[in-house]
C-alpha cells in the first residue's frame, strides 16, 4: 500500500435541471431565506439517483452522490461507466473546475488536469507562443516550458510549422501540438479525460505510450476516464466503475471491467428488447416478440469481449402453426456494413417442423467480430418464400477490445472489419 | 487512521471563507499573467499594417472630435486650460477605465470555455486585462506628455510641481482598481443573471456624462453637480488634471472620497468574486 495522495470524503454534486429563468431567482431568494433562518437548504434534501431514463419529480438532481475513495501515490486509476454515470462531474471537481455541493477532497502535491487538449490556444499566436501559453494555463512555469521546449516540439512532430499561427494548422497538427504540451506536464497527479478520442490511431498510440511512461517511470498518479476498455485495461492497475453518480466497484482493473461488462443498464432493462411493437420492414404478422444476446455462460448481456462465444436469441409467436419456416439473422457493424448473416438453411440445420411459438437462436462459438457496436436484423420467412416478419437492426450489442492473439497487442476496428486468427512468420529464402 | 495526520496541499470543500482570495496561488501563476498580457498585445496587432499605432489613433481621433464639437462648435470646453489637453487627458483616462470595466465585466462569460476545462486562479484573467490596458494607457500617456510639452514650450501653460503629480501613478492605479471592482462585481452577478450585461454599455456611457470628460466640472449645476460629486471617477480625473494642468474643482477631500469608495467596493467585489468563482461553471 502506497501513501494516500488523494482522498475524497462523501463528495456529492447537485445540479439544477432545466433553464436558468426567473424561477431561478425565486429559488435563490427562498434558499437564501432558509439559510438566514439557519434552516436546511430546501432544495438540497431532494435526493434521487441520477437515472436519466425516468423523469424525476424534482428539478434538482444528484450528479454525484456520496462518493468516497482514496488513491495511492503511483496508481493509475481508470474511471469507467456509461454516459451520465458522473465520471466527468467527478473529474471536474477533482480538477477544481467546480466545487462539490457537499464533502471534501484532500490532495497532496500538484494536480494537472487534461479535460481537453489545447485549452486556451489562441488561433492568432504561433505554435511556439501557444506552447508557452497553454503550458502556463496548465500550471507550468515559464522556465519549465523553456527547458522542455525542444522535447515538446519534437514530440508534436510539427517542427516545420512551429512559427506559424495555429489557425493555419490542420486539426491533426493542432491536437498533436496540444497533446505534446500536456504530455510534458510535471505534476504529482494527472487527470485525463477522453482526450485521446481525437487524433489519428498512430498518434493515439504514441499518447498512450507516453502516458504509460508517465506512470511507469516517474511514479506519477494518473486518473484516466475512458470508454476505451482496452486502453483502461492496458494502462490502469485499478479502476473505479461509476453508475448513477455512485461508485459501483473500485478494485483491480480486471475485476472492475468484468463487473462493467456484466452490469446491465438496469436489471433486465434494455438487455431483452421488447419488439412486439417495433417497426417492421416487411412481414405479415408481428411475430417476433423479444430478442436478446447471451454470452457463453448463457447470461444475458449487452457486451462481450472479442472472440468470446455469443448467442443471439429471439422469441416468436404465430397466429397459427407454421412449418418449414426459415429463421435468419443479419449482423451489421456501426458503419452499416453487413458483416455476416445466417439462416437455418445455409447453416445446414435444416427445416423446422410445425410450430406456433418458440425461441430461435444463433450461436457463434468463436466469433471474429472486431471491437465495436453491432446491430442485429431478425427475419422469419415462410416456406412459400414470403416475409412473415422482418425487423432491421432490432437489437444491438457491443464487442469490447481484447487481446485475442495473446500478444499483449490489440487489433482495433481501424485495422479491419473482422479479425482472423492467424500467425505471421518470416523464413530464410532457400 | 494515520491519513488524517497527513499534511494536505489542497483541500477542496463546498464552502470557503469569504476573504480567502488565494493571492498565493495568483503569485504562483504570475507567468501565466504575463503570457496572457503578451497574448493580448500580440493578438490585437496580428494582421494589421499600422500595428501598435492603433494605440494612438483611436484616442487622438476621439479627442479631435471632442475638441471640434464640444470645444469649438458648442463652446462647452474649459476656460482655464488648452482645450486639447483637457479632452486628451479625459479621453485616455476614461478609455482606460471603461475598457477595463467592460472587459473584466465579461470575465466569466467570455472565458467559460477555458474555465470549464482547467483550474488556475480565476483572478488572473481580469488582472491580465487590467495590465494589458495599463500598457496601452502608458503609451497613450506618453503621447499626452508630448502634447503637454508642446503647450509648455509654447507657454500656454505653466509647470507647477505639486503632490498630486508625484501621486499620479497611484491615482491611475486606484482608478484601475475601481474599474476592476466594478468589473468583478458585474462579472460575478452575470454568471447567473445576464441582465446586467445589457445594462453595462449603456451604464458606462451614462457614467461618462456625469464625469468631467466632455464638460468641465465647473459647468455642472444643481442635481448634476451632486451626481458629479458622488461619482468616484470624478476624484481621479480631476486629481490627474490637477497634477498636470491644474483644476479648479479638485480638493484632497474629493480624492480621499474616491479612494474610500474604491477600497470598500474592492473588498465587496473580491468577496463576491471569491464566492462565485468556485461554482460559476454550473450556472454560466
Amino acid at each position: 500500500m502506497g501513501r494516500v495522495i488523494l482522498q475524497a470524503e462523501s463528495i456529492s454534486k447537485m445540479y439544477r435541471l432545466g433553464l436558468v429563468s426567473t424561477k431561478t431567482l425565486s429559488h435563490d431568494v427562498n434558499r437564501w431565506w432558509h439559510t438566514v433562518r439557519g434552516k436546511e437548504d430546501p432544495y438540497l434534501k431532494i435526493g434521487e439517483t441520477n437515472d436519466r431514463t425516468t423523469k424525476g419529480s424534482s428539478d434538482y438532481v444528484w450528479a454525484l452522490k456520496d462518493i468516497n475513495f482514496q488513491i495511492q501515490a503511483g496508481d493509475t486509476v481508470g474511471i469507467i461507466g456509461r454516459n451520465g454515470a458522473g465520471k466527468s462531474t467527478l473529474l471536474k471537481i477533482l480538477s477544481r473546475v467546480t466545487k462539490p455541493t457537499t464533502g471534501e477532497i484532500k490532495i497532496k502535491g500538484r494536480v494537472a488536469s487534461l479535460l481537453e487538449v489545447g485549452t486556451g490556444f489562441h488561433p492568432e499566436l504561433t505554435g511556439r507562443e501557444n506552447i508557452f501559453l497553454n503550458g502556463a494555463i496548465l500550471g507550468m512555469r515559464k522556465k519549465e516550458i523553456q527547458s522542455k521546449l525542444d522535447q515538446i516540439i519534437d514530440f508534436s512532430g510539427v517542427e516545420r510549422y512551429i512559427d506559424t499561427p495555429v489557425k493555419r494548422y490542420s486539426s491533426g497538427m493542432y491536437v498533436r501540438l496540444a497533446f505534446a504540451v500536456a504530455a510534458h506536464l510535471e505534476s504529482e497527479i494527472l487527470i485525463v479525460d477522453e482526450v485521446l478520442a481525437v487524433g489519428d490511431a498512430e498518434f493515439q498510440k504514441k499518447c498512450l505510450g507516453k502516458m504509460g511512461e508517465v506512470t511507469g517511470k516517474e511514479g506519477r498518479t494518473v486518473l484516466f476516464v475512458s470508454h476505451n476498455m482496452a486502453a483502461v485495461q492496458s494502462l490502469c492497475n485499478k479502476s473505479i466503475l461509476m453508475q448513477y453518480g455512485q461508485i459501483l466497484h473500485y478494485d483491480q482493473t480486471a475485476a472492475v471491467i468484468k463487473t462493467y461488462l456484466n452490469s446491465g443498464i438496469k436489471e433486465g432493462e434494455n438487455l431483452i428488447a421488447d419488439l412486439s411493437s417495433a417497426h417492421r420492414s416487411a412481414g405479415k404478422y408481428k411475430a417476433i416478440k423479444k430478442a436478446w444476446v447471451e454470452n457463453g455462460k448463457g447470461e444475458i448481456v449487452s457486451r462481450i469481449m472479442m472472440g468470446n462465444a455469443l448467442t443471439i436469441k429471439f422469441e416468436f409467436e404465430f397466429p397459427d402453426t407454421l412449418s418449414n419456416i426459415l429463421v435468419g439473422f443479419g449482423i451489421e457493424n456501426d458503419m452499416g456494413t453487413r458483416v455476416t448473416s445466417l439462416n437455418n438453411e445455409i447453416s445446414g440445420d435444416g427445416a423446422f417442423t410445425a410450430i406456433k411459438s418458440g425461441v430461435a437462436s444463433l450461436n457463434f462459438p468463436t466469433p471474429n467480430f472486431i471491437e465495436g457496436t453491432y446491430f442485429i436484423s431478425l427475419s422469419i420467412v415462410s416456406n412459400q418464400n414470403e416475409w412473415i416478419d422482418y425487423i432491421e437492426q432490432a437489437i444491438q450489442f457491443t464487442v469490447e477490445e481484447a487481446d485475442v492473439y495473446g500478444s499483449g497487442k490489440l487489433i482495433s476496428s481501424s485495422q479491419g472489419t473482422v479479425f482472423m486468427k492467424g500467425s505471421v512468420k518470416i523464413s530464410e529464402a532457400k | 487512521m494515520e491519513n488524517h495526520n497527513q499534511e494536505w496541499d489542497i483541500v477542496l470543500k463546498p464552502n470557503v471563507s469569504l476573504f480567502e482570495l488565494n493571492l498565493k496561488d495568483v503569485w504562483k501563476y504570475r507567468d501565466l499573467l504575463f503570457l496572457l498580457v503578451k497574448r493580448d498585445y500580440v493578438a490585437s496587432f496580428k494582421q494589421t499594417i499600422l500595428g501598435p499605432l492603433w494605440f494612438f489613433i483611436q484616442p487622438i481621433l476621439t479627442t479631435l472630435v471632442f475638441v471640434v464639437i464640444f470645444g469649438k462648435v458648442a463652446k462647452l470646453g474649459p476656460d482655464n486650460m488648452p482645450v486639447m489637453l483637457f479632452y486628451l487627458s479625459g479621453v485616455i483616462l476614461w478609455n482606460y477605465f471603461s475598457n477595463c470595466l467592460t472587459a473584466t465585466a465579461s470575465t466569466f462569460v467570455s472565458n467559460a470555455s477555458i474555465f470549464g476545462k482547467v483550474y488556475f486562479p480565476r483572478l488572473i484573467m481580469p488582472l491580465s486585462v487590467i495590465i494589458s490596458n495599463l500598457l496601452k494607457f502608458a503609451v497613450q500617456f506618453a503621447f499626452f506628455l508630448l502634447v503637454y510639452l508642446y503647450y509648455l514650450v509654447k507657454g500656454e501653460i505653466n509647470f507647477s510641481f505639486n503632490a498630486a503629480l508625484v501621486l499620479s501613478p497611484v491615482i491611475v492605479l486606484m482608478m484601475a482598481m475601481l474599474s476592476l471592482s466594478f468589473g468583478l462585481l458585474i462579472s460575478s452577478l452575470t454568471t447567473k443573471y445576464r441582465d446586467l450585461t445589457h445594462l453595462l454599455t449603456f451604464g458606462v456611457q451614462l457614467l461618462m456624462y456625469i464625469t468631467p470628460i466632455i464638460l468641465p466640472a465647473s459647468r455642472f449645476q444643481g442635481t448634476f453637480k451632486y451626481l458629479l460629486e458622488i461619482n468616484p471617477m470624478t476624484g481621479y480625473i480631476e486629481a490627474f488634471r490637477y497634477a498636470f494642468v491644474g483644476s479648479d474643482f479638485f480638493t484632497w477631500g474629493l480624492l480621499a472620497y474616491s479612494v474610500g469608495v474604491t477600497v470598500v467596493l474592492f473588498f465587496f467585489a473580491a468577496m463576491t468574486f471569491n464566492k462565485v468563482e468556485k461554482s460559476f461553471m454550473d450556472t454560466v
